[in-house]
């Protein structure tokens, strides 16, 4: 069994629980003995199986989605990086005040070839988990992305984030630190960086804290992984004052990929194994790593690094949706 | 108790002194001192006897900030959707718009200071709690990149609880786009001014806020990340009295000045002077 059971993945567990104990060795003792074959009821539960999933992994609500990203299994940005990238060198600190263990980077191979890798961790075990701040950062964490990020430019290395964190540290040292003016800083020197920049929401894209990485050329998304400007929880108790309304919420905040992708947020979505890229982290890996690999040729056909910028700024200058009124009616109107 | 009318308006916490009726008095939101709703406005709202800053609407911060009759606005025909379908929004920009009669949270134009021409704009937060949905974030791109086009500083007064929830994923992209256009004026070398007013939280002040080549703030307003309220604070740790407050950012290196309201003028004024950009030999 992997992790917890949600709510909408009972009916996978009842069929997988099935399936066990038919595999189970005092029933293959049982069936041998009595010259049953179980075999064929396997690969028809396994079917089954199958169908369960798919029907509950293709009609997730946009909730269920949020349980997903923030699975505790679901691979994180280290996962992705072992997975994907050969020689990956971690550096530390910042070179101002500390070393943020809520973001992660290094240089490191993709196919042979040096990039810089940044990712938002949040940590396995409690005690990780304390250390890395649930993958929440401080200032410290975004100075030292930008650190990295600069250092990636000027030995002309494309930079790959990966997003994962509910948001940013919001504590009294996060403020003394200046959080604001790291994750500030972070989207205006992302937008002028000289270097390509590819971003991957894996898990959680949670506010001001995610786009501090997440400002690129490319962006994808992981098919069940969230993006948002709030998390449901925290709009449920502003609109409602009832936390327990973060369903509703994350239906209304348009949180999900596939409302990502629509809104023109992100480019594309990578398609999760079924049940989650917990249940398959290599195969998730292996399409991650395909997808930056495409993304990095089309980056690299850039005629200038200048275009690539100039592409980027209308990339972003596109974002947003707003009525524009005619002049004629304007002008009608302020009379 | 004829007069008792008079006095019967019940500040309330997080309400803008905007609403005041045009009687003949007031009352101090912080020290609830009576004042004379004629010497209230003479001196911009501050209170003449704590000196606790209310809150501006945009058009007043206006007209106590650029030579008189100068502002021009930019882009006011560019008017909010809703794209989300978000619960109530619809109805939600409306009352604003009744109650301040703004088109959006942020008015941006043209004006001058002292005879010097600049880009302005002023966050209003009356509407909506300031906040940034896809309209502010194009007003504010927008008039950053006319400053660019006609190489005039642009000075930013924010009054903002942050990013606009009912927008969504394209108001956090908000944050992105206006960073750009602000890094676009740092690249090409046009000032940028920042003004901190009562409050600036959130997204705003996680995005162009902090990017002010200069960036001055008003006393006693409240300036920080995630509110009070929002934050995850650890038990146990105790917040100094002045946390989240403008003089806490500058006490972390993160405003210029903290300058009380009718010190702000003339600051700008002076610092367009000295930030006008020529070289020396073509004064």
């Amino acid at each position: 069994m992997i992790g917890d059971v949600f709510d909408f993945e009972k009916p996978i567990a009842e069929v997988e629980n099935l399936i066990r104990e038919l595999k189970s060795p005092q029933r293959h003792e049982e069936a041998l003995r009595e010259g049953i074959d179980l075999s064929a009821k396997i690969a028809e539960l396994e079917e089954e199986l199958h169908q369960v999933m798919v029907r509950v992994y293709k009609n997730l609500s946009p909730w269920e989605k949020t349980q997903i990203a923030r699975h505790k299994d679901r691979p994180y940005s280290l996962d992705c990086i072992r997975l994907i990238f050969d020689d990956f060198f971690e550096l530390n600190g910042d070179r101002l005040a500390a070393n943020d263990e809520a973001i992660v980077g290094g240089p490191a191979l993709l196919e042979n070839r040096p990039v810089m890798v940044i990712g938002q961790q949040k940590g396995r075990d409690i005690k990780e988990r304390q250390r890395r701040n649930f993958g929440s950062a401080h200032a410290e964490g975004f100075r030292k992305a930008l650190r990295l990020a600069q250092l990636a430019e000027r030995f002309h290395m494309p930079l790959i984030t990966f997003v994962d964190t509910a948001g940013a540290a919001a504590d009294l040292h996060a403020e003394e630190l200046g959080v604001s003016e790291a994750i500030a800083h972070n989207l205006r020197e992302f937008s002028l960086l000289k270097t390509p920049i590819i971003v991957t929401i894996i898990g959680e894209g949670g506010s001001g804290g995610a786009l501090g990485l997440a400002v690129g050329d490319h962006v994808s998304m992981l098919e069940h992984s969230i993006y948002s400007v709030i998390s449901p929880e925290g709009c449920a108790a502003i609109l409602w004052h009832d936390k327990s309304r973060a369903s509703e919420a994350a239906k209304s905040l348009c949180l999900t990929a596939s409302n990502a992708l629509a809104l023109g947020v992100i480019d594309d979505i990578l398609p999760e194994p079924l049940g989650g890229a917990h249940r398959d982290p290599v195969t998730m890996a292996e399409t991650i790593k395909t997808s930056l690999l495409t993304s990095l040729n089309k980056l690299d056909s850039f005629p200038s690094i200048d275009i690539l910028i100039e592409t980027r700024y209308q990339r972003l200058r596109r974002m947003g949706e707003y009525a524009e009124r005619t002049p004629c009616e304007e002008n009608g109107n302020d009379g | 108790m004829v007069r008792s009318g008079w006095f019967s308006r019940k500040p309330t916490g997080d309400k803008s002194s905007t609403n005041i009726p045009a009687g003949i008095v007031t009352k101090c939101l912080r020290c609830n001192e009576i004042l004379f709703v004629k010497d209230f406005e003479r001196n911009a709202k501050v209170c003449t006897k704590c000196g606790f800053h209310h809150k501006l609407s945009a058009y007043e911060r206006i007209e106590i900030t650029v030579d008189e009759g100068s502002f021009q606005p930019l882009n006011e025909h560019i008017l909010s959707k809703d794209p989300l379908h978000f619960p109530e929004y619809p109805a939600k920009l409306e009352k604003a718009q009744t109650n301040t009669r703004l088109s959006e949270a942020i008015i941006t134009g043209t004006a001058f200071i002292d005879n010097r021409p600049v880009v302005i704009g002023v966050s209003d937060f009356g509407y909506m709690g300031g906040s940034m949905g896809s309209v502010v974030g194009e007003r504010i791109s927008r008039a950053m990149e006319y400053g660019l086009a006609h190489r005039l500083p642009v000075i930013l007064f924010t009054a903002s609880g942050g990013a606009r929830m009912q927008e969504g994923l394209l108001s956090l992209m908000q944050m992105a786009k206006t960073s750009a256009s602000a890094g676009k004026l740092r690249e090409e070398g046009v000032l940028f001014i920042c003004v901190l007013t009562d409050p600036t939280t959130g997204g705003v002040y996680a995005s162009y806020a902090s990017l002010g080549d200069i960036i001055l703030a008003e006393p006693g307003a409240i300036v920080g990340f995630a509110g009070r309220r929002v934050g995850n604070q650890d038990a146990g740790v105790n917040l100094p009295d002045n946390f989240q407050t403008s003089e806490f950012q500058a006490e972390h290196g993160m405003v210029d000045r903290i300058l009380p309201r009718k010190e702000i003028r003339p600051a700008i004024a002076l610092l367009l002077k000295l930030f006008d950009g020529r070289r020396h030999n073509d004064r």
